[in-house]
């Protein structure tokens, strides 16, 4: 292969380098008007009255918008269009879109909005998950199951109780993942043109066109045809610019009301608020052992501390207990997880989806187990792994694993073996692994139509254009399109053109989410270049007087692989073609494998296949002051394979970064009902200094299911971070942080106890009660069963 | 209506005359007033290092200061990084080793990694890591801008050698 594997630049990476990209918020139109939102001060209050008329009487304000106007509500999911624009009535927590304002420059703008007078109804706000489950008279949706529990789901596979009576061990445990922001360095920004044939142009800092093309039309009440959604290059998204946005519309109804084009970019306070980041998990893991070291069942409970609306949360909750079982094979698991409204800025899918949360109970309870055991914790988990091209106990599909050799890997990498429980006091090393979907089985809304498409354009000059829905967010997927057409047309990028993210020009693509990009547009984009060579080697055969297939294509030029002195170049080829067929395009698209899973709820977890990572972290930590210095991480990912190792190699490092910043000082915090740390400086995150080496691995084990076999390596190489650190923490001073951050106070408080004699861990005492649901039941595989519940619990709940 | 006053400012050699609010910013002169985009922002409060420009060489956040109080500076943007489409070495060791995911913090990042080599041509490890500690990059973790640099300095030091 010429392409495929090389250490390529991507296709961008010079414009960006000199500054020439364009991001949202350095789109600029003829008349445009800039536009501010006022955001809620309280967490939770009924609006008595806004008074916008000190800010219409100001020179230069051009339109207001306020939440009556936009009466239609939106969200991500069908099941929960919960938000309006701008609210209506009530205000749930501080930081909601209340009115919005379009004036001749940002600086008008910003004080039309503090003229804005709002008068508010305080109600008591939720704050933590304990007064979520309480019993209430003022619900924070009334659409919830009950009270202020937003969604319940339950499910049994095979017999847990039978599971751990025969089990030598059983580790019952509780465990906490503080909440998190995506934090993208940039902030987000839309600017909005409304043509006067009526059709609206939106360019936006999203990751999700498609989605937010349909709240679009929705919520304006215009057919869709009417509107063009254009993704800009996203200065880092991370999930946090997957849902639609209450500005996005704003800013397309005040061009619309205003008549002239109008831009949004939001402050970084905003975008605390905007949030949809991790969601804060209270989990309980039960996980039976027997004395050979033999997993026999995990019970696992989650409570998510969802806040004020839907989002992605009903996906998010699923997620908590979908990915349990892919890596090691669990003979028997059972599931209950909950999902509370709270008055904080709603938390979504933040990098690995509701799955870092559960994989740190998980992983810790493991290393737990290995010790009680006095099994090695990489040699229990070897003992344990899911075989290749079986299903697992809750249904899912695993076609290639090589979380084998990646254990292996860094095993040898890293020294494991001279250094657990070997080094000195206060240095140690922890070890975990974990999985994660290569794109979701399942699109956002239920449809029969491909999740992928791409077109193909050819111009008489060998000039090739891309045409498809994805969104490059950094990652590379504009680059990745462009590798896989060059390699397939025998041709070199530069010949490429990619157009992305245009909901008038590009096939969709549902966005860049769920790791699923370059499996699906790669799929799409190889079937289409193949669609296109069959063109081409017909032509260029012709002309040739040779079999169509003896023509080989590489490096601009289409040979006779028998005599490769005859050959025509890739122009030339493209102009026999359009000669022989007409105007000369192809498309290709792409839908998931079905599911095995045929359960209701069964749509969260499946995936056309999955990648696997194991890292060992190796740290310090000071017992005077409990700060840790992480000294270097050893990862290795199974990949299938990388289209550029070297954007692959970013991912990982990037993911790396993320999840040491999760482990040990990002956290969402609140006080008094709002927003504790909605800054950049308060709001910790790792710099230049914090950062240690990392030494990652690729496992290239190609999967036939992947483009040129690859996997994805966007969000899977976060989730071992987290509890290998914990795990790290209690190799090198023998204490149990079972919460993230593992912030030095914790470490402290944890030593403190196990001086005095008491148990040496940190993390949640209690797990409140909570009435989950009546579990559906499903058989495992190796039971029988076509993988369809043995019941269909109807929900019921007092009060619904 | 607010008075606009008039600048005057020299921005990657060349001397301009802009008319803007006084209460803007020279991330928004920069941005708003004067077209160059190149210089992006995360914060606008001096936490992120994203709007990093050179003032006389040094690094500079451009969202901290007033245009007026520089009007004898020599002020560098990304924008003026390049010389006529000739990257400087910077950018080249950036694009070829993956330094850049989203590109946003790249502008900023380049050109303090600029002002460190006007100082320290060969600069170690923690060196770099220093003088990046005010620059947030959400992407990369770091490692791969680490690497374009020392990759930089290796190159130029084998040029001069």
């Amino acid at each position: 292969m010429n392409i495929i594997g090389k250490p390529l630049r991507k296709v961008d990476a010079v414009s960006k380098c000199i500054g020439r990209t364009m991001f949202a918020d350095d789109i600029v139109l003829p008349q445009m008007l800039y536009a501010k939102i006022l955001r809620s001060t309280r967490p939770y209050a009924r609006i008595r009255n806004i008074d916008t008329s000190a800010a219409e009487s100001l020179e230069g304000v051009k339109a207001i918008l306020l939440g009556r106007e936009l009466p239609i509500t939106f969200g991500i999911l069908p099941v929960s269009q919960d938000e309006h624009t701008l609210a209506i009535d009530v205000v749930r927590y501080a930081g909601e879109p209340v009115a919005a304002v379009a004036a001749v420059d940002e600086e008008t703008a910003e004080e039309a909005v503090r003229r804005i007078k709002v008068e508010y109804e305080d109600l008591p706000p939720i704050m933590s998950i304990e007064d979520g489950l309480k019993p209430t008279d003022t619900p924070i949706q009334a659409y919830a199951e009950d009270g202020n529990i937003h969604k319940t789901v339950s499910f049994t596979f095979g017999d847990t109780d039978a599971a751990f009576e025969k089990a030598d061990l059983v580790l019952d445990g509780l465990f906490f993942y503080q909440g998190n922001t995506h934090l993208p360095l940039e902030q987000h920004a839309s600017v909005a043109l409304y043509h006067p044939e009526d059709r609206l142009t939106l360019w936006s800092s999203t990751q999700t066109p498609h989605y937010v093309h349909r709240a679009l039309a929705r919520v304006l009440e215009m057919t869709p045809n009417r509107i063009q959604v254009i993704a800009c290059p996203n200065g880092g998204g991370f999930g946090g610019k997957s849902d639609p946005f209450s500005h996005e519309i704003a800013v397309a109804k005040l061009a619309m009301k205003a008549g002239k084009p109008v831009k949004i970019a939001l402050t970084r306070e905003e975008v605390f608020y905007c949030h949809r980041g991790r969601h804060p998990v209270l989990m309980r893991a039960k996980l039976g052992v027997s004395k050979d070291g033999n997993f026999t069942g995990l019970s696992f409970q989650t409570i998510l501390d969802g806040g004020a609306y839907g989002s992605y949360g009903v996906a998010s909750t699923y997620y908590t207990g979908a990915l349990q079982t892919t890596t090691y094979h669990l003979p028997a698991y059972k599931f209950e997880g909950a999902r509370l409204f709270t008055n904080k800025p709603p938390c979504g899918p933040k990098r690995g989806h509701g799955t870092p949360q559960p994989r740190l109970g998980l992983e810790i309870q493991i290393d737990k187990a290995a010790e009680l055991l006095g099994i090695d914790p990489a040699d229990l988990r070897l003992r344990n792994l899911v075989p290749a091209d079986s299903l697992t106990v809750n249904w899912l599909t695993i076609r290639t694993i090589g979380l084998r050799r990646c254990i292996e890997k860094i095993v040898e990498a890293s020294g494991w073996k001279d250094k657990f429980r070997k080094l000195p006091y206060g240095r140690g090393v922890g070890l975990a692994c974990s999985c994660y979907l290569t794109g979701a089985g399942l699109p956002i809304y239920w449809n029969n139509m491909p999740q992928s498409g791409v077109q193909l354009k050819f111009d008489r000059s060998g000039l090739v254009t891309i045409f498809c829905g994805s969104t490059d967010i950094g990652q590379g997927s504009d680059s990745i399109l462009a590798y896989i057409v060059a390699e397939v047309l025998g041709i070199d990028c530069s010949s490429i053109r990619v157009v992305t993210g245009d909901t008038d020009l590009t096939p969709v693509d549902l966005g860049s989410y769920s790791s699923r990009v370059t499996l699906m547009t790669g799929n799409a984009a190889i079937q289409a270049a193949e669609r296109a060579r069959d063109l081409l080697d017909e032509a260029v055969a012709a002309e040739l007087k040779i079999p169509r297939n003896r023509i080989v294509a590489a490096e601009g030029r289409m040979f006779d692989a028998e005599d490769p002195s005859r050959s025509v170049d890739f122009a030339k080829a493209v102009q026999l073609a359009e000669a022989r067929f007409g105007t000369l395009g192809t498309t290709g698209c792409y839908s998931p494998p079905k599911s095995a899973a045929k359960f209701k709820g069964g749509g969260v977890g499946p995936s056309p296949t999955y990648s696997f990572s194991a890292a060992v972290v190796q740290l310090a930590v000071d017992r005077e002051t409990g700060i840790i210095k992480i000294e270097k991480t050893w990862i290795a990912h199974d990949i299938g394979r990388a289209i550029n190792p070297l954007l692959a190699l970013g991912q990982v490092e990037g993911s790396v970064y993320m999840g040491l910043g999760e482990a040990l000082m990002e956290e969402h915090e609140f006080r008094l009902g709002v927003h504790k740390t909605p800054s950049m400086l308060d709001y910790k995150s790792p710099t230049s200094m914090d950062i240690c080496p990392v030494e990652t691995i690729l496992v290239e084990e190609p999967d036939p299911i992947g483009p040129f076999g690859a996997k994805e390596v966007g969000q899977g190489p976060l989730l071992p971070i987290p509890p290998a650190v914990c795990n790290a923490v209690y190799d090198a001073v023998g204490v149990r942080i079972d919460e993230i951050p593992v912030t030095p106070e914790k470490i402290l408080s944890a030593l403190k106890a196990k001086s005095q004699g008491k148990d040496g861990r940190y993390g949640p005492s209690s797990f409140p009660s909570v009435e989950y649901r009546d579990p559906v039941f499903v058989m495992p595989p190796w039971e029988g069963g076509d993988g369809r519940a043995m019941n269909e619990p109807e929900y019921t709940r007092k009060g619904t | 209506m607010r008075k606009k006053h008039l600048l005057k400012l020299t921005i990657n050699g060349q001397k301009c005359e802009v008319a803007a609010y006084q209460t803007r910013t020279l991330l928004e002169v920069l941005r708003e007033d004067l077209g160059l985009a190149g210089t992006k922002h995360g914060c606008e409060v001096g936490e992120c290092g994203t709007c990093a420009v050179l003032l006389n060489g040094q690094p500079a956040l451009s969202c901290l200061l007033l245009p007026a109080e520089l009007e004898d500076h020599h002020i560098t943007t990304i924008e003026g990084l390049s010389d006529a489409g000739r990257l400087d070495p910077l950018q080249t060791t950036f694009a070829d080793l993956g330094a850049v995911q989203c590109g946003y913090c790249t502008p900023g990042i380049l050109l303090v990694a600029k002002a460190l080599f006007a100082e320290n041509p060969q600069p170690s490890r923690a060196e770099i890591e220093e003088a990046l500690g005010g620059n947030l990059c959400r992407c990369t973790g770091y490692l791969k801008i680490f690497e374009a640099i020392e990759l930089a300095a290796n190159e130029h030091h084998r040029k001069a050698a």
